[in-house]
């Protein structure tokens, strides 16, 4: 068959249309110019949203793959507009979260010159990607395509790059669209063999346990093992609690679940890991956050760990017993071995522990972060998909607002990127259009990526910005007041703008909120706006403390429930 | 313990060791023939702190992928990782630790002496006791080839430190297993 003549630019829009991609976010320039052309000439139905920073591109591909499950794009040229894309793409990385980042790069002759916007970002990215590829042959473009999207959506998904040079997007691609992957050392599908000796092995190991806890996180939300997960937690009789990615893989209403643990989890859930006889992680990777003092975890329970990378199995806890692959078929497996358990005393054990150490703020003494938090969750009644930024205000929001359904509490977990948050919001509000999207961010990490306001307005995304300003960086205000006598050292947001006049300027609009009575007035009338973005300002009190917490690096049980009246250690961990 | 240092073309120096020494471990890292898979591999090892001994990396059997022979040292655990994120690696088709299987192993040195007239005579001997091909002569250095496992090399090498070492080159060791076993 003669293939009709198409440049390689026209050709990658064919086959990421061809592989699903309904979005592409991204930001023009020179080395990308070809396939900005063929945006315009190869008929793709692509959407192209210019974001107003590299960056921002890169997280609303990432929140838009958060909400849907699916992967978006990233085109960006070469040199700068490659490098910003650098804090995105570890993020992404971090999480686990599929995407295709594609950047113009110098023609292939001058690479290694330091030619004009130059840059090695295929050297500088490969520690922070799944997979990378330099295109050196236009016809090699329908297979990179077609592998790129095959690994970043597979297996434990991660995001790929493509580096593109001028010439070769520019270049006459007499290759098929349809092109055959060939990667002999990528299997993604063993993820989808049992291992049935390991599976009754687990399985029986849950049948005698008398106080078993179920430690949820990502991995089980990119399986979709949800309904799995709830068969076994209900079958069983076993609290599930879950890591912050995990939020929403078990509804958080539900009787059994504890909400999530580690450093700024709740009392009970690290309390329920502390006194547990068995703790069965379903894709989690035992995160330093999660774990803590790491030879202390779990010290008198059998573990057991549910990975598809094994890479994750003994890499931070050694477990008793193990089983690598997709968490869905394994729980699928599993749950055909196992029985009811006599848990009623732990649960109420730990029903105690609810009673004893609930989440609770004040709601006098100036306006909170966790009362606004509280209300938004319940006028949305848990359905509004939460994307938060980084801080104190993500640690709340994580406490105080449910997740009730899978995709629907959108965070950087392993990065802790702060910027993440609005931006993600927009990407994950154009793969949602009819759910309610709000972005939970501090007055710091918002202004890290707030001019994607013009992006948000054109883009028509109705999103909820909701400010939760406290003139501090809060988060390290905190340990500043906690393990360094509370000396305020760049943490001081003197200077913030007027945030709603900010958001007039760029078209949006503002609402504020500056005393708890105004609170559920405000925020309905912020969630019923629909005509695009919205900022809410919150005029929080500015000095206020997350707790629990436990400090970076110490155990689970050194877990502190109030600001203690002593002077505390300097944390052994560095986060 | 005091110990030759061999890996560097300065004159042989002795020192002191301050850490015992971890066991040597062996990989075999079957890869594809590409561009980048080599940073990756030893970016898999750098950012962990942990140092490449000797790499040998050459054409496979079958033309696409290229075979890496990789000896590093350090905690089992740590190695365990890193074999684990080796073979994570897209480019890598395996990644096996032989440090305990049943193997052939061997190395190639070239080794230049400084040796005269005088002693040329007891070197070649020292030379012919190793199995040693003589590759270049003249007045005043010896070139000699040396093939084995690891341990004879190093024997050799401290043998001809005593006529003093000019420069030295060693492949790095290559492995194989015996019969049905896969590389
Ligand atoms: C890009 C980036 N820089 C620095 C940090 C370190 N950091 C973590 S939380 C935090 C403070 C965040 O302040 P703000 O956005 O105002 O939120 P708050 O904690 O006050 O809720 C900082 C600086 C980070 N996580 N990300």
């Amino acid at each position: 068959m003669i293939a009709e003549a198409r440049d390689g630019a026209q050709t990658l829009l064919k086959c990421l249309e061809a592989g699903g991609i309904e979005y592409m976010f991204g930001y023009s320039g020179g080395a990308a110019l070809p396939i900005f052309d063929a945006l315009e000439t190869a008929g793709t139905k692509i959407k192209f949203v210019l974001a107003r920073h590299e960056q921002g591109a890169v997280h609303m591909a990432d929140g838009y793959a958060r909400a849907t499950g699916r992967p978006a794009a990233v085109l960006v040229t070469s040199g700068p507009g490659a490098g910003n894309t650098i804090t995105g793409i570890m993020t992404a990385h971090m999480d686990s979260i599929p995407m295709v980042v594609i950047s113009g790069q110098q023609v292939t002759w001058m690479l290694g010159k330091d030619a004009f916007q130059e840059a090695d970002i295929f050297g500088i990215t490969m520690p922070i990607v799944k997979h990378s590829y330099l295109v050196k042959n236009t016809d090699d473009i329908p297979r990179i395509t077609k592998e790129a999207l095959h690994i970043a959506t597979t297996g434990r998904p991660g995001p790929v790059l493509i580096d593109m040079p001028k010439n070769i997007s520019q270049g006459v691609c007499n290759a098929p669209l349809e092109a055959e992957i060939d990667l002999p050392g990528y299997h993604p599908d063993v993820a989808y063999d049992v291992n049935e000796a390991e599976v009754i092995a687990i399985a029986d190991a849950i049948n005698r346990s008398k106080r078993p806890v179920i430690l949820a996180g990502h991995g089980a939300m990119l399986a979709h093992a949800g309904p799995e997960l709830k068969e076994l937690a209900e079958t069983c009789q076993i609290p599930v609690t879950s890591t912050l990615l995990g939020k929403g893989i078990f509804p958080e209403s539900h009787e059994l679940s504890l909400g999530m643990l580690g450093m700024h989890g709740t009392a009970y859930a690290n309390k329920a890991i502390c006194e547990a006889d068995l703790i069965m992680s379903v894709g989690s990777r035992f995160d330093d956050r999660i774990i803590g003092q790491a030879d202390k975890f779990g010290r008198n329970a059998t573990i057991i760990h549910i990975d598809i990378d094994p890479a994750e199995i003994g890499k931070m806890i050694k477990p008793d017993l193990q089983a690598i692959g997709d968490a869905k078929v394994i729980l699928t497996a599993l749950n055909k071995h196992v029985t009811r358990l006599q848990t009623k005393d732990w649960l109420a054990h730990l029903d105690g522990y609810k009673k004893r150490f609930p989440l609770n703020y004040k709601k006098q003494g100036g306006l909170k972060m966790q009362h606004i938090l509280d209300v938004m969750d319940q006028l949305t009644k848990s359905r509004a998909v939460v994307c938060t930024d980084v801080g104190q205000h993500q640690m709340w929001a994580a406490q105080f607002c449910k997740t009730e359904a899978p995709w629907d509490w959108i965070s950087s977990g392993g990065a802790g990127t702060m910027g993440f948050g609005f931006p993600a919001a927009i990407g994950a509000q154009l793969g949602r259009p009819d759910d309610i999207v709000v972005a939970v961010v501090g007055d710091g990490g918002f202004q890290m990526t707030l001019f994607e306001l013009s992006t948000a307005v054109l883009q028509k995304t109705p999103v909820k910005i909701l400010i939760l300003n406290n003139h501090f960086l809060g988060m390290v205000r905190q340990w500043q007041e906690l393990f360094f006598d509370n000396r305020k050292s760049g943490v001081d947001l003197e200077g913030n703008p007027d945030f709603v006049k900010l958001a007039e300027a760029y078209g949006a609009k503002g609402f504020q909120i500056k005393r708890p009575a105004d609170i559920e007035k405000v925020l309905t009338r912020a969630l019923e706006y629909n005509d695009g973005p919205c900022v809410i300002n919150c005029e929080v009190v500015q000095e206020d403390n997350v707790f629990p917490m436990i400090p970076a690096g110490a155990a689970l049980e050194d877990m502190i429930i109030e600001k203690p009246k002593y002077r505390m250690e300097k944390p052994v961990g560095s986060t | 313990m005091n110990r030759t240092i061999i890996t560097t073309d300065t004159p042989v120096t002795t020192l002191e060791l301050a850490i015992p020494e971890q066991p040597l471990h062996t990989l075999s890292v079957l890869v594809n023939n590409q561009p980048g898979v080599l940073a990756r591999i030893a970016q898999v090892f750098a950012r962990r702190g942990y140092n490449i001994e000797s790499l040998v990396v050459s054409p496979a059997a079958d033309g696409r992928f290229s075979r890496m022979t990789i000896g590093a040292r350090g905690e089992e655990s740590g190695l365990d990782q890193i074999k684990a994120q080796c073979n994570k690696l897209i480019d890598v088709i395996h990644c096996y630790d032989h440090t305990s299987d049943d193997i052939v192993s061997k190395e190639l040195a070239l080794v230049k002496i400084s040796v005269g007239p005088d002693r040329r005579a007891e070197a070649l001997q020292i030379g012919e006791h190793y199995g040693c091909k003589t590759l270049d002569l003249s007045q005043d250095s010896l070139i000699l080839m040396v093939t084995g496992d690891s341990g004879k090399l190093d024997a050799m090498i401290d043998m001809m430190s005593d006529f003093g070492i000019i420069e030295l080159v060693r492949t790095g060791k290559v492995v194989m297993t015996r019969g049905s076993g896969t590389t």
